[in-house]
């Protein structure tokens, strides 16, 4: 039965492989429990309402992060303004108009190519042509506009995702009925996908409301006393606080700095978690 | 299918083709002001002068091989610990687990991919860097070796996600022939599915290379930022500083238009290229397989 010893030896290979399959995928997934357990633990002692509503003192050494929080809102939400119609123009242009060929291929690099290029180059570009060519300064539209180019290639590419995830019989049946391409993509198309294009949106936006370097010279700086009061003010912002904080003033207390980063992590984490709120119960309702 | 040309529609149409080609006009933009803004630091500084191993902009030194050295040794020691820890968790995910333990994993993974680096460049610099001075009983604990690990934390979930995908969209009829002719599933894994899943896993460890190098706030905050010469295998227990490092830490103080100013730019282009030619691999990966499953099929 020599057949069957080298059977049990393989189903014992197979069954240490898999343990040390899962071992790794343990190690893989432990430090993400890890980082999100620490920082609830040690920053939810700071959390109170003068810290989320109050202005830095004595050095950002105490007092609260508001100024913080407000300006990551308006760089998150500036962004969302420029960047939402073109990338929405752009994934219906893929997904809709574009004709296969050399153009089109020549599109979908490009896309790569933005998604790849490192924040802290993007931040190059907006000092370059935001910051100084335009004359904006740094500023709010300025981060705004920068976090806007890096944030383009994910929304289109999620876009076009959920456009194609619209049955072809969908648009068969429009234009039978008489309708145009732009009639077609409006009332059929676009209402079917929105789910997946809001998805697609908040993802995008969650990266943009993360990202410390395209806002290092375009529009975060270290204090303000006190909020901007247009878009052509500069602005502080929780990212790049919780870099200043966490490296540039000595004598910090850890707690204020957990309780940024605490603070941040909510932030992006929640637009994470509305994100996958929407799909799911998109594709719960969806009936096709 | 084909939509007839309406002439009262030319008007949004021509909107959407422009925004269509938006991509290509913002990379153009990009690579214009890398190069006006950086070009001029060739015809100030002698280009003999970049490949010089001092970094010390004040005394109008400009050796960015350091800074170049710096990038690829924490690249490589990130990918040395993401692409095995990474590779064996997507094949974990994909064809070991359940699937509730799948679909509680891989969103878990992913949830890494979005915190927000300087997060994690917080955490390395106030606890990972004191464990490993104290462990390794290092001067400082803020070396290419923390660096490398949290950037492998950030390369694990795009190799993960994209490794997973890849080994999913393997046809289950090739698994079912290796399982008919008498392999295991372990053998299976190995012999049929993960060289099926070859090219995606491929371009998944592109992409890790990509947000490694490409990395800013973490490297910027647990490397050390020492612009020095790496030497030997100690290299990965000194500080090192890596080129975005370099641009994020100094580029607030230059002043615009001088020598110095060109010069961040200029390592902005040698970003940029690196990164277009990790990006244009990655995908040619991804054409290639099109292309041959093409050639099977017809």
């Amino acid at each position: 039965m020599k057949s069957r010893t080298s059977a049990e030896r393989r189903n014992t290979t197979q069954r240490i492989g898999f343990i040390f399959l899962r071992i790794v995928a343990i190690i893989a997934v432990l430090p993400i429990i890890a980082i999100i357990a620490i920082i609830v633990y040690k920053g939810a002692s700071a959390i109170s309402w003068e810290f989320i509503t109050g202005f830095p003192s004595n050095g950002m050494r105490s007092g609260g992060i508001w100024p913080a929080i407000v300006g990551t809102f308006f760089l998150t939400m500036g962004c969302a303004i420029l960047v939402t119609p073109v990338g929405i123009g752009a994934a219906v242009y893929l997904a809709e108009y574009a004709p296969d060929n050399r153009w089109t291929q020549s599109i979908r690099i490009a896309i790569i190519n933005l998604a790849g290029i490192p924040s802290v180059v993007y931040g190059l570009f907006g000092l370059g042509l935001f910051v100084i060519f335009l004359n904006l300064g740094i500023s709010i539209v300025a981060g705004a506009f920068t976090l806007a180019i890096m944030t383009l290639p994910v929304i289109i590419t999620t876009t076009e995702e959920a456009l194609r995830a619209v049955p072809q019989s969908f648009r068969v049946v429009s234009i039978s009925l008489g309708a145009t391409q732009w009639q077609t993509v409006r009332r059929i198309v676009l209402p079917q996908a929105l789910p997946g294009m809001i998805t697609g949106v908040i993802l995008g936006l969650e990266r943009a409301a993360g990202e410390t370097a395209p806002i290092l010279f375009t529009a975060a700086v270290f204090y303000l006393p006190q909020l901007p009061s247009s878009a052509l003010d500069p602005t502080m912002a929780l990212p790049y606080h919780l870099y200043v904080i966490s490296t540039q003033v000595p004598g910090m207390e850890p707690e204020i700095q957990y309780g940024t980063a605490l603070v941040l992590l909510a932030f992006v984490l929640g637009m994470n978690l509305l994100a996958t709120v929407v799909r799911s119960r998109a594709r719960a309702r969806r009936q096709w | 299918m084909k939509f007839p040309t309406i002439k009262s529609e030319s008007l949004i149409t021509g909107i959407i083709k422009i925004t269509g080609y938006s991509a290509i006009i913002f990379v153009g933009l990009i690579f214009y002001f890398l190069i006006s803004e950086g070009l001029p630091a060739i015809t100030k500084v002698p280009f003999s002068e970049f490949l010089k191993t001092r970094w010390y902009p004040i005394e109008d030194y400009f050796g960015i091989l350091p800074m170049l050295v710096g990038s690829f040794i924490v690249t490589v020691g990130a990918l040395i610990i993401a692409v095995p820890i990474g590779l064996l968790t997507a094949i974990y995910i994909s064809e070991v687990a359940s699937r509730r333990t799948k679909e509680f994993l891989k969103p878990l993974v992913e949830l890494l991919g979005g915190f927000p680096s300087v997060v994690l460049g917080f955490l390395g610099l106030l606890i990972l860097s004191q464990y490993l001075r104290e462990i390794l009983n290092l001067p400082t604990g803020l070396s290419a070796l923390t660096g490398a690990l949290i950037l492998a934390g950030i390369a694990i979930p795009a190799i993960v996600s994209i490794s997973e995908d890849a080994l999913d969209a393997v046809p289950k009829s090739y698994r079912d022939a290796s399982l008919a002719l008498g392999a295991t599933e372990w053998q299976t894994i190995w012999w049929v599915t993960l060289p099926a899943a070859k090219s995606g896993v491929l371009t998944a460890i592109m992409l890790g290379i990509g947000r490694a190098i490409g990395e800013t706030m973490v490297v910027l905050m647990v490397t050390g930022n020492a612009p020095m010469m790496p030497k030997g295998l100690a290299t990965f227990f000194n500080p090192t500083r890596t080129m975005t490092a370099t641009i994020a830490a100094e580029m607030g103080e230059v002043a615009n238009g001088s020598t110095h100013y060109n010069v961040l730019f200029f390592i902005g282009i040698v970003l940029f290229v690196i990164a277009l030619i990790v990006n244009v691999t990655a995908s040619t990966f991804v054409f290639r397989r099109k292309k041959r499953s093409e050639r099977i099929l017809s």
